[in-house]
């Protein structure tokens, strides 16, 4: 079997298994064998795609597999991969199996919740290596709706009202996909005559500029609402705020990733013209995005709503790196989706892994954590400075290939825009350290706190997971940044002329 | 005329007209009308089976009544969706028997509406056509008064047929106009006459609304939610599904064929109409609380959707539209049996009597969850695939700004289908409704639209069946 194909018939037989488990015990113990054999797949996925590209293999896509669907409408079962899709996968893998264990002490409905984690996760994976238009907005929708059971069901809050908001906001960003998605298809024709939703197919065709700009914001709001593209983020922290641990570590680590990535590997790269055309009106909304969230960030008292805000500045960096059109600037977006993905997916799993102790999300009931849960603060210390950029962690590579690759724009309003966003760098510094000193150090606020439980084994496996996965890249960038450019190359062949 | 050749192209009148002679045989033959119930389901099934192996194609009296291969495969669809009509029925039927009231009538009126519906489907001129849509309705009245000793299942029967017979009227004159203008009522012999001749445009239209009034299309959609709720749920089910089905199938015909060379005038009407039904029945079904008004609004919105399928005129539009029915068949039939069954069960219909089903019926809410996603057209159920199709033949066309109204639509319909989700699965209640068992009709009448509505649009032939037989017939 296709090992592309394996990676989405994997989780599909978890959820199948799932079903016929009794009690809580067996279904997590089945959910984390079958996420573990996906993790082990994608790092065997890894090594294959470094076996192939190491003995000169230059295809742009790698492991294809198309299969037709609906022959009369050319729509094709089609994935492919190339080394930006890897990265993304292994992303996914890493943050889904950590999630399982992060939600190991699940006990109602364990069966269901796994079951609806796990198919959110099999949407992601699907999405990141189909070519096929209309096999990606399958998977696309397969991932989004998950979100609105596994809220209403095991979160905490105004879970009904978050759960409602954000389904149908994501749902109607993805109904404004489909009008993009029908556009582009109609107006594409193939050496056969037919129309395609094929992507690589569609790459190489040239659309009209008046069509282009039709669609662009079409395409590029759709994936947008789910990149939290400012004003279309407020489902963002409310839906985070009230999800369990696992569903906000997979929906901020992985899944508003398949926003900008949809955003760039759809709307941009199809539609290439437009996008330039638009990039100052979209550069001043994601510019917002950038320092709004991390202002309303400061003021928050909710460790989560603290981190969804957070969320939606660094998301927001995605998109407007994506602004910039310098390849610098693109490998910054790619680079900083991936360390962003491992480190909110880390805060999650920490905050999860607080408020399961103090049930207690305000940073002022809690204080001097770090004397009783020494593991579990130091490494939120450690994310806290990843997330603002520190050296030698992962978020340094990406933002300094952001803001490396804006300044290469020598447009005034992108220089502008870039200075403001760079400030927010600095704001970003005021609320983690901001919380690191209220929740961690000082002296222990809250008596009742004392004897807080130890980290558990399996805390230590998202724990390990995550952190080795932050160090690593912040510490080894080098591989994954030229991954990305190799994969770059046929996208800025578009955007150079 | 050629005998056996009349045999091959009208077997499945003439097996259904001979069912409903043998029903009224047992009915006078038999006491145990417990075993008409049995024999009913069963000649029905085998009558079903039938349909799939080898009806002929051809014209008969004239022209008056043709068949093709794409008519006989609806007449099919049509088939199993009152099987599964017929399973889910089968429980309250029975709990009739108990209260000593009437039952072989039930199968007897539903069967002769079907038979009517058959002929509709069938006619190549209006004679025909009239006969069946006035067979397939004047049984429906009977059938939503079947609740015989309540009061808002008489009210429903006195207001579908009064409005029935308005809108009939409508058509009938319409039908006037046409031949007055043209001197013939076939369909094939009409469509050179088709031109924007003012006599002719108006008869058209008038025409039209017979048909918009059985699809519950805004502005003639207002019997829909009374109806429905007054009407027993098996009936209201077989209106909304079966007799709109038919309805669509027969406009869709009529439109791509004789109508073709007025295509400009009807793109404009069905357009409007379209967006219209989409807003109103979406809107309204916002409040409902009655699962069967619920129900009712829905399926107006999805007639909207239906007929948006329609404007491209084209074999995609035409095979979107056949497609999307079968696919809405199934899910409503899906929705339709769990409220069917919990109503026999408890007596209730509302929604929030739903709260907490999830964790004392799942099965059933895993289904009902399915049905609603698929009416809202989410992957990977059949429903999306269906309303996919439908949004590409009208983007085929170039109406994209009506695709950008339909997909708000969609998103304002996930949220009324997403509360029925949140009351099962969400809600907590501290008296759910218990759990309970349905006996095996009513299993197999639940099994039958999950199946489809998992595998219909995954499962690519389908399409691609319709489509071939859509292409033969639009030759």
């Amino acid at each position: 079997m296709n090992i592309l194909t394996l990676l989405v018939v994997i989780p599909a037989l978890t959820i199948l298994g799932l079903i016929f488990t009794k009690g809580y015990k067996q279904a997590r113990l089945l959910s984390a064998v079958g996420m573990g054999l996906q993790f082990v797949a994608t790092l065997y996925l890894v090594y294959m795609y470094f076996q192939a590209r190491g003995a000169g293999n230059t295809d742009e896509f790698l492991f294809e597999q198309n299969l037709v669907w609906f022959k009369s409408l050319n729509i094709h079962y089609h994935v492919a991969i190339d080394g930006i899709g890897v990265l993304m996968m292994l992303l996914t893998s890493i943050i889904t199996f950590a999630g399982v264990f992060a939600s190991w002490e699940v006990m109602d409905l364990a069966k269901e919740f796994y079951i609806f984690l796990i198919m959110l996760a099999m949407g992601v994976f699907g999405f990141f290596i189909a070519q096929d238009l209309f096999t990606m907005f399958v998977f696309y929708e397969i991932a989004v709706i998950p979100m609105y059971v596994l809220i209403g069901i095991w979160g905490t809050g105004p879970k009904e009202y978050s759960a409602m908001k954000l389904t149908l906001m994501l749902m109607g960003g993805s109904a404004l996909l489909m009008v993009a998605l029908l556009g582009i298809y109609f107006n594409s024709e193939t050496a056969a005559g037919l129309h395609t939703f094929d992507m690589q197919e569609l790459s190489k065709m040239h659309f009209p500029f008046a069509i282009q700009k039709f669609f662009f914001p079409f395409a590029f709001v759709g994936f947008g609402v789910l990149g939290a593209l400012f004003p279309f983020h407020t489902w963002s922290p409310d839906g985070h705020a009230s999800a369990p641990t696992a569903v906000s570590m997979l929906h901020a680590g992985v899944l508003m990733k398949l926003g900008s990535y949809g955003a760039f590997r759809v709307a941009m790269y199809l539609m290439p013209e437009a996008a330039v055309y638009f990039a100052d009106f979209f550069l001043i909304l994601t510019g917002f995005s950038v320092i709004y969230g991390a202002f309303v960030a400061v003021r928050k008292t909710d460790l989560k709503f603290i981190n969804a805000y957070s969320s939606v500045s660094h998301v927001g960096l995605i998109l407007f790196a994506l602004m910039m059109f310098t390849k610098t600037a693109f490998t910054g977006a790619i680079l900083q989706m991936i360390s962003h993905g491992l480190m909110t997916a880390m805060f999650f799993g920490l905050i999860g892994m607080i408020y399961g102790r103090t049930h207690t999300r305000e940073i002022h009931k809690m204080g001097g954590l770090m004397k009783i849960l020494p593991v579990i603060s130091a490494t939120y210390v450690i994310a806290g400075l990843a997330s603002l950029g520190l050296p030698g962690l992962s978020g340094f590579v990406a933002e300094m290939n952001i803001f490396v690759g804006a300044w290469e724009n020598p447009n005034l309003l992108n220089r502008v825009f870039s200075v403001i966003a760079i400030s927010a760098i600095v704001v970003t510094a005021v609320y983690i350290l901001r919380v690191v000193g209220v929740l961690l150090m000082g002296p222990l606020k809250n008596p009742e706190h004392a004897n807080l439980p130890k980290v558990k084994w399996f805390e230590r496996v998202v724990i390990i997971l995550l952190m080795g996965s932050i160090v690593g890249m912040g510490t080894m960038p080098l591989w994954i940044t030229d991954t990305i450019r190799e994969g770059l190359v046929p996208i800025m062949e578009k955007f150079v002329h | 005329m050629d005998l056996s050749n009349f045999f091959s192209i009208m077997r499945g009148e003439i097996v259904l007209a001979a069912i409903i002679l043998i029903l009224l045989l047992a009915e006078i033959a038999t006491k145990d009308k417990e075993k008409v119930i049995h024999l009913a389901i069963g000649l029905f099934l085998v009558h079903t089976v039938l349909g799939f192996f080898g009806v002929g194609e051809g014209v008969l009296f004239g022209g008056m009544f043709k068949t093709s291969s794409l008519v006989n495969m609806f007449k099919n669809i049509l088939n199993v969706g009152v099987m599964i009509v017929l399973f889910q029925s089968a429980e309250w039927v029975k709990s009739k028997l108990k209260k000593n009231e009437r039952v072989t009538e039930f199968y007897i009126l539903l069967f002769s509406s079907l038979l009517g519906m058959y002929y509709m489907i069938s006619a190549g001129d209006f004679l025909m056509f009239y006969i069946g849509i006035e067979m397939a309705s004047l049984p429906v009245a009977g059938l939503a008064a079947f609740d015989l000793y309540q009061k808002r299942s008489a009210e429903a029967a006195l207001k579908y047929i009064f409005l029935a017979a308005i809108t009939s009227g409508i058509s009938l004159l319409g039908i006037s106009f046409l031949y007055s203008a043209s001197g013939t009522i076939f369909f094939d012999e009409l469509k050179p006459f088709m031109t924007n001749d003012s006599l002719i445009t108006l008869g058209f239209l008038f025409f039209l609304v017979g048909l918009l009034f059985k699809i519950s299309i805004v502005p003639f959609h207002l019997w829909t939610a009374d109806v429905y709720e007054g009407a027993p749920i098996g009936v209201t089910s077989y209106l909304s599904v079966i007799s709109k089905g038919a309805s669509a199938f027969i406009l869709v015909i009529i439109l791509f064929t004789m109508a073709r060379p007025i295509m400009e005038l009807w793109r404009e009407v069905i357009y409007m109409l379209s967006i219209l039904t989409m807003f109103i029945g979406n809107i309204f079904a916002l409040r409902q609380k009655n699962m069967k008004r619920f129900l009712a609004f829905s399926s107006i919105a999805q007639a909207g959707f239906i007929i948006l399928g329609m404007l491209s005129g084209s074999q995609l539009g035409m095979s979107a539209v056949v497609f999307f029915l079968a696919t809405y068949i199934f899910s409503n039939l899906g929705a339709f049996g769990v409220v069917y069954a919990i109503a026999n069960q408890t007596g209730k219909e509302e929604m929030d009597d739903y709260n907490g089903f999830y964790r004392t019926n799942p099965l059933l809410s895993v289904l009902m969850m399915l049905a609603l996603f698929s009416l809202a057209g989410i992957p990977p159920v059949a429903g999306f695939f269906g309303k996919f199709f439908l949004f590409m033949s009208a983007a085929s066309v170039g109406y994209y700004w009506l695709i950008f109204f339909a997909v708000i639509n969609v998103t304002i319909s996930l949220y009324y289908y997403l509360l029925v989700v949140r009351a099962m699965f969400v809600r907590k209640n501290d008296n759910p409704i218990p759990a309970f068992k349905s006996d095996l009709y009513m299993k197999i009448g639940l099994i039958l639209p999950a199946v489809g509505i998992l595998l219909l649009g995954l499962y690519s032939p389908v399409y691609e069946h319709i489509n071939e037989l859509v292409g033969m017939f639009l030759k």
